[in-house]
């Protein structure tokens, strides 16, 4: 082990040199480009035997991933914002063709207007294409998660491609202590990569990408869907394999001072790190506030967010995308279809905030907290879905 | 080199029958010619269109060989994948098979929505042959116009009507454009000239690196033509010098392969194609002697840059 003062970016680059996959095609865009330069630097010092493909746009980028996946190579690749958009149906033919391509994706807003901050609409647009998501709160989450996504991505049972996300600028620039492990000891993870019905077997061709009718097609969704379904166990089994090595343990939520607590606010990425600020807070005031944090949100994991709310009666949640003309944003919508599912009388307030990188203040966070704490206890009754630190006229 | 028909007769077939290419379908007879050619481990990439959607159709399938499609504009980079893949396979020490890989691509997803795709694939120079079936229209989807319609030609995008005579404007000249990229080896070739077309598939797989070959392709429906007739039109776009034979080596030794002994007015080639039709009547003629401009001053053209190119 040794710590480290490094940006997310800069840990990500180095844990592909860690990890020293077959191949890495990428396209340069902000806030990414730093993971792509870095690594470009450790091919050129033959420090890593990877073929590094610079591609023309990010449909080839992905498009390479695809078919080097398909051929029975290691891939990884990273982008962000328009980056991912230009992907788009790249990623549904990777997750279709059960393709374990890695993906560290630096979470930016999409244009218009054009903006180069944080906001998470690009990966929740990219919510329904099949990849699993984990979303990472800080630098040492984004390191350890890069590392874990390999195997998960490779798990028989799953066999999915693995898409990390992690605040633009606000995680991907900002420099943190991060323990890293020794690269024998992040080989021994990942284990070497087994491929299965690669393209390059002479003796055992293979078809990717036919054409399936109706009389096929609804098997395959299917099957993708199951193998979804199948990461949520997958995901956990790795993360707790990974705390034994490293002594950082992890599971599909976080909680933070959820035990006893009768409000919470749920949040994606670095904003849970905020809103922890907040509770401690409220909680010297005696208001019983937690936080919680689904670090995988694809697949949705319902029951761990359940059990993660125990007895808690307000929840608020903050998203920071909006799902335009839905009246629910994203992670709220989820949440929301969570709890209904099981009967729950948990009362949920949606918020979107931080579009563009606008900064979420402590005192916004801290209004939105005492509102919901005031609703619980029936004295205010808050709109069940609004924008968060706005010019509204 | 000669191309043996009693060896190539013996070989196993890596493109076989059964796919549900139209009968007489001059794309099946290329994917036969080109895959003639191949002695190595090879891969094949297949743009969305014709010849991918008529050889896969799930469980089946007409290639004996390891085959991936996976969308429309980016058969280079799919090709291009693979082969980073069989590279990095080596230098990790886990390949030992000297792969060749081939991509097939009819014009839309060549010309137009793949063009980006090529380019990048061709200047990164990645070894990977190129296989344009050029059909001159995106005939999978019913004979909508593309970058390679030839000016004037019905397609169910460029209609012939009152006020618009079939596709205004030029097709694009896609050989230059891969030539001009510096690549070592760019050909035209038809299967009409077998012979030609397989030498230079032979010539394209010994090269480590990109090459590209763009192939006329006479197609039933789309240019409304009887299946009997598909390869007596690849012969005559041949022999009317609408589709010269050449190749350019570094993009810079250009060879023209095949010179016509007599060459065909164009309309041998034209009045055979439905698409074609109107440029027969009286009131388009003006239109027929433009083509018929525009074939000349091109084959002119051919002609200065292969006599004045490097040797």
């Amino acid at each position: 082990m040794r710590v480290v003062a490094e940006t997310a970016n800069g840990a990500v680059a180095e844990a592909m040199r860690q990890i020293e996959p077959h191949v890495v095609a990428a396209y340069p865009i902000t806030p990414q480009t730093e993971v792509v330069e870095e690594f470009a630097g450790y091919v050129s010092d033959g420090r890593v035997r990877t073929r590094f493909v610079p591609v023309e746009s990010e449909h080839s980028a992905m498009s390479i991933c695809v078919g080097a996946s398909a051929a029975g190579a290691r891939v990884i690749t990273a982008t962000s914002s328009q980056g991912l958009a230009y992907m788009w149906e790249m990623l549904y033919i990777a997750s279709g063709n059960r393709l374990p391509i890695v993906m560290a994706l630096v979470n930016r807003a999409l244009s218009a207007p054009i903006n180069i901050h944080c906001d998470h609409s690009d990966s929740m647009g990219a919510r329904d294409s099949g990849w699993i998501q984990i979303y990472c709160r800080d630098a040492q989450e984004v390191y350890d998660t890069f590392i874990q996504a390999l195997p998960i991505a490779e798990h028989e049972d799953v066999r999915l491609p693995v898409m990390v996300c992690y605040d633009g600028f606000i995680v991907s620039h900002s420099l943190a202590r991060i323990e890293m492990m020794t690269d024998e000891r992040v080989r021994d993870f990942i284990g070497s990569y087994k491929a299965i019905y690669p393209l390059l077997d002479r003796d055992h061709p293979v078809i990717y990408g036919p054409l399936v009718l109706y009389d096929y097609y609804m098997e395959f969704k299917r099957q993708q869907a199951e193998a979804m379904n199948r990461a949520l166990e997958v995901v956990f089994e790795i993360g707790k394999r990974f705390g034994k090595i490293s002594g950082r343990s992890y599971g599909l939520v976080s909680s933070y001072r959820m035990e006893d607590a009768d409000i919470a606010l749920a949040a994606l990425s670095s904003t849970a790190r905020t809103a922890e600020v907040i509770a401690d807070e409220l909680r010297d005031q005696g208001i019983r506030a937690g936080v919680i944090s689904p670090r995988l949100f694809r697949p949705f994991p319902a029951k761990a967010l359940l059990q993660a709310l125990g007895g808690i009666k307000v929840l608020g949640v903050l998203d920071r995308a909006d799902s335009i003309g839905a009246g629910m944003a994203p992670l709220a919508a989820d949440i929301g279809a969570a709890l209904q599912s099981a009967g729950s009388n948990i009362r949920l307030y949606n918020r979107v905030y931080g579009l563009g990188g606008r900064d979420l203040t402590l005192s916004d966070l801290k209004s939105f907290f005492l509102s919901l704490e005031r609703a619980g206890q029936g004295k205010e009754m808050p709109a069940h879905f609004g924008y968060l630190g706005v010019r509204e006229d | 080199m000669v191309i043996k028909l009693r060896e190539i007769s013996k070989k196993k077939p890596l493109f076989t029958g059964g796919h549900r290419l139209c009968a007489g379908c001059g794309a099946a007879v290329i994917a036969r010619q080109v895959m003639n050619m191949v002695d190595e481990p090879v891969v094949i990439g297949n743009g969305t269109g014709c010849l991918e959607v008529t050889t896969s159709i799930y469980p089946f399938s007409s290639w004996n060989v390891s085959w991936i499609h996976s969308a429309f504009p980016n058969t280079a980079s799919t090709i291009a994948g693979v082969e980073s893949a069989w590279r990095a396979l080596r230098d990790f020490g886990e390949m030992k098979d000297n792969y060749r890989f081939i991509a097939f691509a009819g014009d839309g997803g060549t010309y137009d929505i793949g063009l980006q795709a090529l380019s990048g694939a061709i200047e990164r120079g990645h070894r990977f042959l190129y296989v344009c079936y050029n059909n001159q229209a995106y005939m999978n989807t019913g004979y909508q116009r593309s970058g390679a319609t030839p000016a004037s030609s019905w397609s169910s995008t460029t209609p012939v009507g009152t006020k618009q005579k079939g596709k205004p404007g030029r097709s694009k000249d896609l050989t230059a454009i891969t030539a001009a990229h510096k690549i070592p080896y760019v050909a035209q070739a038809s299967p009409g000239f077998w012979n030609d077309l397989m030498l230079k598939v032979e010539r394209a797989l010994q090269i480590d690196g990109p090459s590209f070959i763009n192939v006329i392709q006479p197609c039933i429906p789309g240019w409304g033509i009887l299946p009997r007739d598909s390869m007596r039109l690849a012969k005559l776009a041949v022999d009317t010098c609408y589709w010269p034979l050449y190749e350019i080596i570094d993009g810079r030794e250009c060879t023209i392969n095949y010179h016509p002994k007599q060459k065909l007015p164009l309309t041998e080639f034209l009045s055979l194609q439905k698409r074609f039709k109107h440029l027969l009547k009286d009131e388009n003629k003006a239109l027929l002697e433009e083509l018929q401009a525009e074939v000349d001053t091109d084959w002119e053209m051919l002609m200065m840059r292969c006599v004045g190119s490097l040797r």
